[in-house]
């Protein structure tokens, strides 16, 4: 209860603290989900996870030069950082043996080494108001302070507008690199650009996040918008909206406990969207995923069953039993029955006393599954010159998904034949 | 006595993490060795939690618990619903990484660690916590526990390295010879894990990544020969603990975080020389041949 009336504290601004701890997690995180939705799309997540480390040692060095906590200064110190920690990843890659991963781990925690030397060296060294600059290493929102809020502002809009300004380009650069290199488009301005707007997000960032835990704000999002649209511009908005929620509702919580580290709240808050995507999401969710393969056992189970009344001479008249049925097929007696009770359901066959007849519905889809079977079977037997005993196997997998227009195609390209390889009548 | 004892921790982190950390980036799999070295971390902290101990079983089990469970995560993210790899690390890895900072921070007076011990480690406690056999001072715990790893690492490696090392260089050569390339990746990530757990509390969760990594790199710039390669990794790996220790005490700062510096220095060093100096070599004696040539 006590939490629940905290937490309705921070949403009604009660204490005007709190207003700046609102906007400014709101804009930072709403940034890097806009940023992060390129980071991911170019596969250079990890390039994120090195700047959100290399920020340390420039938020360390412009604090000894200017000898105070000036956002302004620490987000040009780390910007300058950050941007060196990415060239010097892709320099390496390029100019040596060494692979992009080894590039990354090494830079990563070689500048985050330096900046933790740095930060420890000012803490030793007894500058009084050194303190709050550990506040980088995990983040607390609390620490904000409205100059800050109006500095994120000012350049979170700037950010914005370089995006929306060149955003064909860096959809073009995301997608696919070459092509917007061969059709001349500026590739290097859009790289620069990128790059510059991700260090820059990355290095205001880390006021809220703290550096260890930024670049989860940067793929985080984006990976959980990619569950829902492959489309750029809903992606893009999605991971903004995704992103902003978490860094609200995240320091909201951290807000309610006493000195608990913001940033990782936010981390938890964002990969709980990101788990929920990953099972509910449209694209490549689990449960549509699930849903999708249960829809098509049923039908192949549908089809597999119809086909055991297929009986040439008889069709539509003899009444099976079960064990008739059961004989003929290689299914498990359960999964024969379920099959049996979906054709009934369908009104493809009738029961009486325990025997099953087929309607004339069911006929035509016993007809129509055997024809594409053995349509199947002669053109690969025709066509690809396999035995007659080596085609069933795989006409046993493709009857079921030829669709009427495929099935067209294979009667007119082997000029509607009556026979199959192994000599049977094919039913129309 | 004090500074013998630091550097010695170091260095024996240092051999261990240069030993693994050859076989990690010849597999491009360093970005592996950072997600587990964070994901280890909520593990740790439940241990200590629950054991109110540093004893190391239950730590060792805690973290290998974490470790399966980013493995599980990443695995899941990647194949099950088809993110892309860098991604799947990187979710993986910072979500339990926040996690166990929470903990760190809802238990905090219950558990003896830190936020920044968990960052760089606290080399400099080491000697302090040391342990006695038979009453006689025995040198400190973490020195053990160290070393042990190292001898459990550097008998594993030694044992199984033609595996290793046919698996590592061509996979498909080792599995056409019916060795599983799958069971010594773990064997090696077992190691790996294993040696983030125990190098935790002398030089935190990130710092391991550069002990990993760094020398590893440095040493394959140097060397096509990979065993040569390896004496080289534990070489730069132990003179960088050196350097580094005295760097942090003439900055008086952290000794991982000076270590790493040093680490990357010696990178840089061995990368400009590669760039440029062999470069330029090499392209005189062309010159040369040519003209001896006219």
């Amino acid at each position: 209860m006590e939490f629940l009336t905290e937490i309705w504290s921070f949403f009604t601004f009660s204490e005007p603290n709190v207003k700046v701890v609102f906007w400014g997690s709101l804009i930072l995180c709403s940034i890097s989900g806009l940023v992060g939705t390129f980071t991911l799309l170019r596969k250079r997540s990890l390039i994120g996870d090195v700047i959100s480390h290399a920020v340390l040692p420039g938020i360390a060095l412009a604090f000894i030069i200017g000898q105070q906590k000036n956002p302004l200064y620490l987000i040009i110190g780390a910007t300058i950082t950050g941007w060196i920690s990415t060239y010097l990843v892709d320099y390496i890659t390029k100019h040596s043996k060494i692979k992009n991963d080894t590039a990354i781990a090494l830079i990563l925690s070689v500048f985050f080494g330096v900046g933790v030397l740095l930060l420890t060296h000012i803490q030793h060294s007894g500058n009084a108001s050194q303190s709050g600059l550990d506040q980088f290493i995990f983040g607390r929102a609390s620490a904000m302070n409205m100059s800050d809020v109006w500095l994120f502002s000012i350049v979170g809009t700037i950010i914005t507008i370089l995006i929306v300004i060149f955003f064909r380009g860096l959809s073009l650069l995301s997608f696919d690199e070459n092509y917007s290199q061969s059709i001349g488009f500026p590739n290097e301005l859009l790289k620069l650009i990128l790059s510059i707007t991700t260090v820059t997000t990355v290095a205001m960032g880390v006021q809220a996040v703290g550096v260890v835990l930024m670049s989860a704000l940067l793929i985080t999002p984006a990976a959980c918008a990619k569950f829902w649209t492959n489309k750029i511009i809903p992606m893009a908005i999605l991971a903004l909206v995704i992103s902003g929620a978490s860094g609200v509702l995240g320091s909201a919580i951290s807000y309610t406990y006493n000195g608990m580290p913001t940033g990782p709240w936010i981390v938890v808050v964002v990969s709980l969207f990101a788990f929920i995507s990953a099972f509910i999401g449209r694209k490549n969710g689990l449960l549509k995923k699930y849903l999708q393969r249960s829809k098509n056992n049923t039908k192949i189970l549908r089809e597999n069953t119809i086909k055991l009344f297929f009986n040439p001479k008889t069709l539509g008249e003899t009444q099976f039993s079960f064990e008739d049925i059961f004989a003929k097929s290689k299914m498990q007696r359960a999964t024969l029955k379920k099959g049996l009770s979906l054709l009934k359901s369908d009104k493809l066959i009738t029961t009486n006393q325990g025997t099953y007849a087929t309607t004339s519905l069911g006929i035509e889809e016993a007809k129509t599954i055997v024809r594409k079977h053995r349509l199947w079977e002669l053109y690969i037997s025709k066509f690809m010159h396999l035995q007659p005993d080596h085609v069933h196997d795989d006409a046993e997998g493709i009857e079921h998904v030829i669709t009427p227009e495929i099935e067209r195609e294979l009667e007119k390209e082997l000029d509607f034949p009556t026979k199959d390889p192994h000599d049977s009548d094919i039913p129309y | 006595m004090i500074d013998f004892w630091i550097i010695l921790t170091a260095s024996l982190v240092a051999t261990t993490t240069a030993i693994l950390g050859c076989f990690l980036i010849m597999r491009k799999m360093a970005m592996i060795g950072d997600a587990i070295s964070h994901a280890v971390l909520p593990g740790i902290v439940i241990a200590y939690y629950i054991s109110h101990s540093r004893a190391s079983l239950p730590i060792l089990v805690g973290a290998a618990a974490s470790g399966m469970v980013v493995t599980y995560l990443i695995q899941f993210f990647n194949q099950k619903v088809k993110l892309q790899q860098d991604a799947s690390i990187g979710i993986s890895y910072t979500f339990l990484f926040a996690i166990g900072i929470i903990l760190i921070s809802l238990f905090s007076g219950n558990v003896d660690l830190d936020q920044d011990c968990v960052l760089y480690g606290e080399i400099a406690y080491v000697p302090l916590d040391h342990m006695s056999i038979a009453g006689h001072y025995a040198g400190p715990r973490q020195v053990w526990i160290l070393g042990s790893t190292l001898i459990i690492i550097l008998t594993s490696v030694i044992i199984a390295y033609r595996k290793l090392v046919l698996t590592t260089f061509d996979p498909a050569f080792a599995s056409a010879m019916g060795i599983s390339v799958v069971l010594w990746q773990y064997y090696l990530m077992a190691g790996v894990s294993l040696t983030t757990v125990v190098s935790f509390e002398s030089v935190g969760a990130v710092l391991v990544i550069a002990f990993l990594s760094g020398p590893a790199a440095t040493a394959f710039l140097l060397t096509k020969d990979f065993k040569k390669m390896i004496y080289l990794a534990v070489g730069f790996g132990i003179s960088a603990s050196i350097l580094g220790y005295y760097t942090a005490v003439w900055l008086a700062g952290s000794i991982a975080g000076a270590i790493a510096t040093v680490i990357g220095l010696q990178f840089a060093i061995a990368f400009i020389y590669i760039q440029f100096v062999r470069k330029a070599h090499i392209s005189q004696t062309l010159e040369n041949k040519a003209l001896t040539e006219v």
